[in-house]
């Protein structure tokens, strides 16, 4: 933690993760683009491990493939409620080689 | 699948595996499910093992279990930007067998948990995520519902073993939605590096381990802490804090860790190493007054889903083998007695608890979460002034040692009023104690 900025961006770590894409089936969605788009705070851009939120102009993109199934973005979504949360399929998702 | 089972246990973490294990060595007819590829696959943790909860339910464990180091020396850092004023702990005690606690990874355990499991006698079935539970019109849990054609599956008794998100308890409405300011997320990346280079970089040899738990301002004001564990050719380092603190910050989990690496202490212990992992997940820290009810009619709840965390000394799993097995034990003797699984009956699964050291350390650390969260001078004023009255102390540059202490107790009260510090001294004390 120097003084300097550390700058990272969080997809050279998650290539070291091994995933099993469950395609077209993402098991988070976000119930109503339109609470996003007027959502203030956006904290689930923020507080994702694994950047699976990405902020736009009018709504949040969100980007299943390489989540690490921790809970946090819907834990964190407190105003609206907003995230629609499931587990994965069986077998598929984050397949930790270490954890 | 038709047939019906005495138990089954959604969830093969180590609260899972413990109570399936004791569960079925028993002789009772146990399913155990678990959506990850295999048990492990979807688990994480620091990793510290206690001993003594394993022990209690396989005795000779260290003859087979994958353990990477056994700890001989406990490091506590207390962090500025720059420097750590820190104190270390280490003895040849711990270097007598048996060892208290070791280092894991968890997916080789969970692994290594498993197969205890089905040699017990369970049925364990993997890549398999439960739906629902399935409940008669009482209310009463009768089996469960997964993800594959012919779902439902009926049992007796349903444990809940699984984790802190419990999509199941959730939805049954047995618990809330989790507080933010009940869970911490963590982040963590394992470095491999030759053995023999992390044991003379840490002093160690054979199956010795250091592990250095961190505080200060590492964590940017938020209440949590970071670490790092050696493990036989491996280093963890990770760093959690409260969701409710990462909410208000601008600063993403993983900047947060990429700093805590890039620390000037740090860096220079994963120097060479290769980053093969990168892991999230929460750990429940709301402590004894944010455990839900854990019993009903067929059911009961284990481990991380019933918030089993003792956070003030980074113990979870040895509680959750603790309360896996104690759910376990009480099952069995309820059968034995030919007594039906219902809440009034399973309410000696609470009573236990109550009795064990589970619920009393919980107890005994009730208000710490609530007094840390309030005084966030512990987290960022107070690191800072120990370290700068470190620098001062030892720094030989011709000023006398007492003005120099007159300065540092400036700083202190500079910082916080007279008042302020004895409070905190009296609040940190009282819960402690
Ligand atoms: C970074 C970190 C560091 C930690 N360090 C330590 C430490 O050093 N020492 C310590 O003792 N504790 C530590 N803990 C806490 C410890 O990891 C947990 O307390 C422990 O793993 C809880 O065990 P569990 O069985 O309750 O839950 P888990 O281990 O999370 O197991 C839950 C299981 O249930 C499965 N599951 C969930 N839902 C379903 C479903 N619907 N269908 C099928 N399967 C399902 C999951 O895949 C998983 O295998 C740490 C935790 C973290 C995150
Ligand atoms: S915090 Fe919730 S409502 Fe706000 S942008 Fe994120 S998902 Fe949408
Ligand atoms: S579960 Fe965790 S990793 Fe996955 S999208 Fe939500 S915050 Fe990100």
């Amino acid at each position: 933690m120097s003084d300097k900025a550390v700058s990272i961006k969080v997809e050279d770590k998650l290539y070291q993760n091994r995933y099993l894409v469950d395609a077209e089936r993402p098991h988070i969605q976000i119930k109503d683009e339109a609470l996003c788009a007027s959502c203030t705070t956006r904290q689930c851009t923020v507080c994702c491990p694994a950047g699976c939120y990405e902020g736009a102009a009018d709504k949040v993109v969100l980007t299943t493939d390489g989540c690490l199934e921790c809970g946090t973005c819907r834990v964190i979504c407190t105003t609206h409620r907003n995230v629609e949360w499931e587990y994965p399929r069986g077998g598929y998702g984050i397949q930790f080689k270490f954890g | 699948m038709s047939e019906k089972f005495d138990v089954i246990v959604v969830g093969a973490g180590a609260s899972g595996n413990a109570a399936a294990y004791t569960l079925a060595k028993s002789g009772l007819k146990v399913l155990q499910l678990e959506r990850g590829e295999t048990s492990g696959a979807k688990n994480v943790q620091g990793a510290i093992l206690y001993a003594d909860a394993l022990e209690r339910i396989i005795p000779d464990f260290r003859e087979e279990a994958p353990l990477e180091r056994h700890i001989i020396e406990q490091r506590m850092w207390v962090m500025d930007e720059r420097s750590y004023v820190g104190s270390h702990f280490r003895s040849d005690d711990f270097n007598k067998p048996p060892y208290n606690r070791y280092t894991i990874i968890r997916a080789k355990f969970d692994k290594w948990f498993s197969d205890k499991v089905k040699e017990a006698g369970a049925l364990v079935i993997c890549e398999t995520t439960v739906k629902t539970l399935l409940r008669d019109d009482a209310g009463k849990v009768i089996g469960v519902e997964v993800d594959r054609i012919d779902g439902k599956i009926y049992a007796d008794l349903v444990i809940l073993a699984d984790g802190v998100n419990s999509t199941l308890a959730r939805k049954a409405g047995f618990r809330p939605e989790l507080d933010p300011k009940h869970v911490a997320l963590a982040v963590k990346e394992i470095h491999f590096l030759p053995k023999d280079v992390i044991e003379s970089r840490f002093n160690i040899q054979d199956e010795e381990g250091v592990v250095i738990e961190m505080m200060g301002k590492i964590t940017h004001g938020m209440m949590g802490t970071g670490f790092l564990y050696t493990n036989s050719d491996s280093i963890s380092v990770g760093v959690g804090c409260l969701l409710s603190d990462f909410m208000t910050q601008k600063i993403t989990p993983y900047q947060l860790l990429e700093q805590l690496k890039a620390h000037p202490s740090v860096a220079p212990m994963l120097e060479g190493g290769e980053m093969k992992e990168y892991a999230a997940h929460l750990i429940p820290e709301g402590g004894y007054h944010a455990i839900p009810q854990i019993y009903g009619d067929g059911w009961m709840i284990v481990g991380d889903s019933g918030m089993f965390v003792n956070a003030v000394h980074r113990e979870g799993s040895n509680l959750a083998m603790t309360t896996g097995r104690i759910a376990a034990e009480t099952a069995i003797e309820l059968g034995r007695a030919g007594k039906a699984m219902s809440a009034a009956n399973l309410a000696l699964y609470r009573k236990r608890l109550d009795d064990s050291f589970v619920i009393k350390d919980l107890k005994k650390y009730k208000d710490l979460p609530e007094l840390l969260d309030n005084n966030k001078q512990f987290l960022t004023t107070y690191p800072e002034l120990l370290n700068r009255s470190a620098y001062a102390m030892l720094k030989v540059d011709g000023e006398d040692k007492r003005s120099k202490q007159k300065d540092i107790y400036r700083g202190f009260r500079a910082e916080r009023s007279l008042f302020g510090l004895l409070g905190d001294a009296y609040k940190l004390w009282r819960a402690f104690r």
